[in-house]
């Protein structure tokens, strides 16, 4: 239990996905103009995480192991998640409509989603056991929502901000990225390892 | 000598005008993961550029045999496959290389620029002049990221490609080779470009910005789960 605690504690805070290990760079610059669109997506991206890594670690452990194919990793993970994206989005159309409108539009652009496949790497080279790979995935999916919604909170006051010609739009954004980056190495000390 | 010239601007359009990383800004978890060291920013930017070379090569072979539904997936093994390679490549050649780019190597099956200019390029041109393609997009993202690279090696550990050069100048802040050290200078550098683009262009600014609004969700609309149905 308490190593279950460790991990969900550092994956939301130590080691950030966005803000310290640059998982998931693209969405987090893509979509956090606005809070209520930062919050669709990392309730997909928690939402996918979640699910993924449960497969993937099936996957990895009864077909890849076994077999010793451990070298096609990246390929049978990436293909597991693009796989998984799709089935997803295909159930929840079916069964949970209202929960589909809320995070349809996010889901198709979770497959390139670097967190997704970044998570899959890492439990594999931290030799995870299945309960702490989908707790992983889940504090990954919080830690990423987190730095979402700090962020999208920010961008909305840029919006109205003076700012010189040369860093309006990526430039700006990028170094207030760097300030928040800057908070959470506070976290660092949280947990001695 | 219009089709050389033709390859010779494909080349250098990916270097200059649609610099991967400071123009499009695509490929920004490898940009900045990794380019605490110049060296490491070579070393990644020269592994991207393989796996660019090779599936922009293979889907642009295979692109008028793969149905268009599932070309994303069909991409997706192409793309991996080249990743596998390298990685396989790395561990055998250059294993500290290898561990100091860890799970970055692998990731470069995500990389949005690959995606990009297979949907974009590859798709719709001949095997040569994708090749091209590849080697100018490549070179972009080696050299942009291998400055990123520099830039924070220097001021973060005063060394440069591992050999000290600040000695007597300052002392190195660790802030720059910190992950908010990292977003700091790719925000300064994309500034700079940005001023520099608007010297020749005045509303490059906003083109800018839109270039960002496309690639972004560029990279995505590659995952385009959309189209698999």
């Amino acid at each position: 239990m308490k190593e279950l605690f460790v991990i969900l504690i550092g994956a939301i805070f130590v080691e950030n996905f966005v803000l310290s290990k640059f998982l998931g760079i693209c969405p987090f610059l893509g979509v956090s103009q606005k809070t209520s669109t930062a919050l669709g997506m990392s309730g997909a991206v928690t939402f996918v995480l979640v699910i993924s890594q449960a497969v993937t670690w099936l996957v990895n452990k009864f077909l890849l192991e076994p077999k010793e194919l451990e070298y096609l990793q990246t390929i049978a993970f990436i293909l597991t998640i693009a796989a998984l994206v799709q089935f997803v989005e295909t159930v929840l159309k079916k069964l949970i409509p209202s929960l589909y409108k809320a995070l349809g539009v996010y889901l198709p652009l979770i497959t390139t989603n670097c967190a997704v496949l970044g998570s899959a790497l890492i439990f594999v080279e931290r030799d995870y056991s299945f309960l702490e790979a989908v707790v992983f995935g889940f504090a990954a999916g919080i830690g990423f929502t987190l730095a979402l919604l700090l962020f999208s909170g920010i961008r909305e006051r840029l919006e109205t901000a003076d700012i010189p010609e040369a860093f309006k739009g990526m430039p700006i954004t990028l170094i207030s990225a760097s300030l928040v980056s800057i908070t959470f190495v506070g976290f660092a000390g949280l947990i001695i390892s | 000598m219009a089709k050389k010239k033709k390859g010779f601007s494909v080349f250098i359009n990916g270097i200059i005008n649609e610099n991967p990383t400071f123009r499009m800004l695509l490929g920004m978890c490898p940009s900045l993961a990794v380019t605490t060291m110049a060296k490491n920013g070579l070393g990644m930017g020269a592994a991207a550029t393989f796996v660019l070379v090779g599936s922009n090569f293979i889907i642009s072979l295979i692109r008028n045999i793969v149905p268009d539904k599932v070309r994303i997936p069909a991409y997706i093994t192409v793309i991996a496959t080249f990743t596998t390679i390298v990685q396989m490549l790395l561990a055998v050649l250059l294993p500290e290389l290898n561990k100091q780019l860890g799970i970055y190597i692998p990731l470069i099956v995500v990389n949005c620029i690959i995606f990009a200019r297979a949907e974009m390029f590859a798709q719709k041109n001949g095997p040569i002049l994708s090749i091209l393609d590849a080697l100018g997009m490549g070179a972009g993202f080696t050299i942009a990221i291998t400055i990123i690279g520099s830039v924070r090696e220097i001021l973060g550990s005063g060394t440069w490609m591992g050999y000290p050069v600040t000695v007597n100048l300052f002392s190195p802040a660790t802030f720059f080779i910190l992950p908010a050290g990292g977003f700091m200078i790719m925000g300064f550098l994309v500034a700079l470009f940005n001023k520099l683009a608007n010297r020749k262009k005045n509303d490059n600014t906003i083109e800018h910005q839109d270039a960002c609004a496309v690639g972004c969700p560029g990279c995505s609309n590659a995952a385009g789960g959309g189209d698999v149905k």
